[in-house]
């Protein structure tokens, strides 16, 4: 066993001492490597940014509670009893009044027109109640006042009054046959509700017609534990089939769809650009066995076995592709991570986000690379394994 | 002296052995019906025309060739017998290779060049080094263990590589015209620690060359032609 380490360990060092010898093939190959690896960290760091920056502006102590396998609010429908059952769940902040801190929310969309481009696009229309601002971070009128009570009244995002004409303070728009004043802008952390409409829900109910149910329910915890809490009172209650979650949670989950996108870009890409560096070291590797051919012949002449011959041009291979992997990584981190981009996703508005690489991700990348330098390396060490021992010598 | 004169424990012994190469279509017969018996201690030089199968005979004593037909019994193992993996396991305890172009690993220093078959003993590290230093001590190269190939003249790698060949003590050393690279002088050196190694440390040689003055060293010379071993008197 201590003599096949040795064998090993001999016929390694004697690789690797002669690559010198084969130094632009091999640097051929690293580079290679180190090309796949970026390309792959960089799309994964990207849709980890993206997920990570979605999921932060996400609080903790809020709970979004949506009907239970419902995907998004817009396909969600809460009951008006299952409304006053949450409301009355454990775990939920009172505000100075005593009353539970929730709002119930309509989730509609309407159509506006788009500044830069002039086409239709549909804007998201929310109803929410008294609470509804509050339960949110950073929501601050920065021209008008509030809407009011019970009547036809909106207030606008300043991102969305931005990017969506008509919206200006003061303007009437229509809205389902019906005209509605812009009477306040607000802001609201940058988040995505800054790219929202919003309006009196009871109003919203009757206009839309959607009395008696709301979309999703929100409310503040007492602490970020609590929604444990309140997520098991939801699950005991066979009235309440409701899907209860921080909004962190929610956001990230909404965020994993074009996360999973970014995803599902890089690794296919990533993969073909392996095939094609697989084929460089292939060829790398059959040129160092072809090259060590006479001292393979004369190890295995002294009584070195093939083992050893096949075990050392498969540690040469995935040192080559090991190294590029570390160059690969390293350069995703000089060049991408903290990298910051902008996107518009199906469900957000433009999000800025930073590329994010992490340990993990890295030690995806440097998986990807070993797979290459073992592939790469496998067929080339058997032929070294394999060689007749007197081709090696006089060949 | 040709036939097996029934050494009582002969280092060599051959028996109607075939060899065959096929290239393609065609089938070259190197050896058909050989048969060969050195005993133990001896010093063979083993001459003959070019293509007449010196090599491979050596290649096959070896144990890095396989034989078509016939027995080959070499230091008491049957060669016919063993496996690739036997074989070379056999070949790490019984055989010194010397071949013309020394064939040493470049981009190591004599001692680790010397060190190798080493690593495939039980030994520790610090035997390993004495084991390393003693065989240099015998080529007389004590000084130069590190030294890389490349900074040493011809005769002298090919001392570095007759201390690897010797260093694990294996019984028989097979030397493919040792001298055959080497001048007038450099070659008589080379052959004379031959001679020590045959002589006082009782190593079995077989040596292949061209040269009447290199088979001068050792005790007896045979003839290799067309696949036959035939009388020295008869060629000289
Ligand atoms: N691997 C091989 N495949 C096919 N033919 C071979 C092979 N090895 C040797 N031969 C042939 O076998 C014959 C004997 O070769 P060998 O090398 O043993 O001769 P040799 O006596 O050592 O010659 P030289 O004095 O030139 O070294 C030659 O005709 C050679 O071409
Ligand atoms: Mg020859």
């Amino acid at each position: 066993m201590r003599s096949i380490m040795l064998q090993i360990l001999a016929v390694t060092v004697i690789n690797l001492k002669s690559l010198p010898q084969r130094l632009w093939l091999s640097l051929a190959t690293v580079i290679a490597v180190g090309l796949v690896v970026t390309v792959l960290l960089a799309f994964l760091s990207m849709a980890n940014g993206f997920r990570r920056t979605i999921a932060d502006s996400g609080a903790e102590d809020i709970a979004v509670v949506l009907r239970s396998g419902a995907v998004s609010e817009i396909n969600s429908v809460v009951l008006r009893d299952q409304v006053r059952l949450i409301e009355d769940g454990p775990g939920i902040a009172k505000g100075s009044d005593g009353k539970p801190q929730t709002s119930g929310e309509l989730y509609l969309t309407v159509n506006g027109i788009k500044r830069s481009t002039g086409t239709k696009a549909s804007l998201p229309l929310r109803g929410l109640g008294p609470q509804g601002p509050g339960l949110r971070r950073g929501v601050v009128m920065i021209a008008g006042r509030m809407f009011n009570p019970g009547s036809n009244e909106i207030i606008v995002g300043r991102a969305l009054g931005k990017e969506f004409e008509g919206f200006e303070l003061g303007r009437t728009v229509a809205f389902n046959n019906t005209r509605w004043t812009v009477v306040g802008i607000f802001a609201a952390d940058g988040s995505v509700f800054e790219s929202e409409i919003w309006a009196d829900l009871p109003v919203l109910q009757s206009l839309f017609k959607r009395t008696g149910a709301v979309q999703t329910v929100r409310a503040r915890l007492t602490s970020p534990a609590a929604i444990e809490t309140l997520r098991a009172y939801s699950d005991n209650d066979p009235r309440l089939k409701l899907d209860v979650m921080s909004e962190a949670a929610y956001f990230a989950q909404q965020a994993s769809n074009t996360s999973d996108l970014i995803q599902k870009l890089g690794w296919p890409l990533a993969i073909a650009m392996a095939f094609g560096s697989l084929a460089g070291a292939l060829n790398t590797m059959y040129s160092s066995v072809a090259a060590r051919a006479t001292e393979i012949a004369t190890l295995r002449a002294i009584g070195f076995g093939g083992f050893s011959a096949f075990v050392g041009t498969l540690v040469e291979s995935l040192i080559l592709a090991a190294i590029g992997g570390v160059i690969g990584a390293a350069a995703t981190y000089l060049v991408f991570d903290g990298f910051t981009a902008s996107t518009m996703g199906a469900s957000f508005s433009q999000v800025v986000f930073n590329f994010q690489l992490s340990p993990r991700l890295i030690g995806q990348g440097l998986l990807l690379a070993l797979a290459v330098g073992l592939f790469g390396g496998l067929f080339p060490a058997l032929r070294a394994a394999r060689m007749p021992i007197v081709a090696g010598l006089y060949g | 002296m040709l036939s097996p004169t029934d050494p009582i424990d002969p280092m060599i012994d051959i028996v109607d052995l075939c060899k065959r190469f096929t290239k393609g279509k065609e089938t070259i017969t190197i050896f058909d019906g050989l048969n060969l018996a050195i005993p133990r201690g001896d010093f063979v030089a083993v001459m003959g025309p070019s293509g007449s199968g010196k090599t491979t005979l050596l290649n096959l004593l070896g144990g890095i060739d396989r034989s078509d037909a016939g027995e080959i019994e070499v230091a008491g193992e049957r060669l016919d017998r063993l496996s690739e993996s036997e074989l070379s396991r056999w070949r790490a305890s019984h055989i010194g290779f010397i071949f013309q172009f020394y064939n040493l690993m470049p981009m190591l220093t004599a001692a680790q060049n010397v060190e190798l078959p080493l690593l495939l003993t039980r030994l520790g590290r610090k035997e390993r080094r004495q084991r390393v230093e003693t065989a240099l001590g015998v080529v007389g190269l004590a000084d130069r263990v590190k030294h890389y190939p490349k900074e040493m003249s011809g005769g002298q790698q090919q001392r570095v590589a007759i201390a690897r060949a010797i260093v694990s003590d294996p019984a028989l050393l097979l030397c493919d015209e040792p001298t055959g690279d080497l001048d007038r002088t450099t070659a008589d050196e080379v052959l004379s620690i031959l001679q020590v190694l045959n002589r006082d440390l009782g190593k079995t040689i077989v040596m292949v060359t061209h040269d009447p003055a290199a088979a001068q060293y050792a005790k007896r010379s045979l003839h290799l032609d067309k696949g036959h071993f035939i009388e020295k008197e008869l060629v000289a």
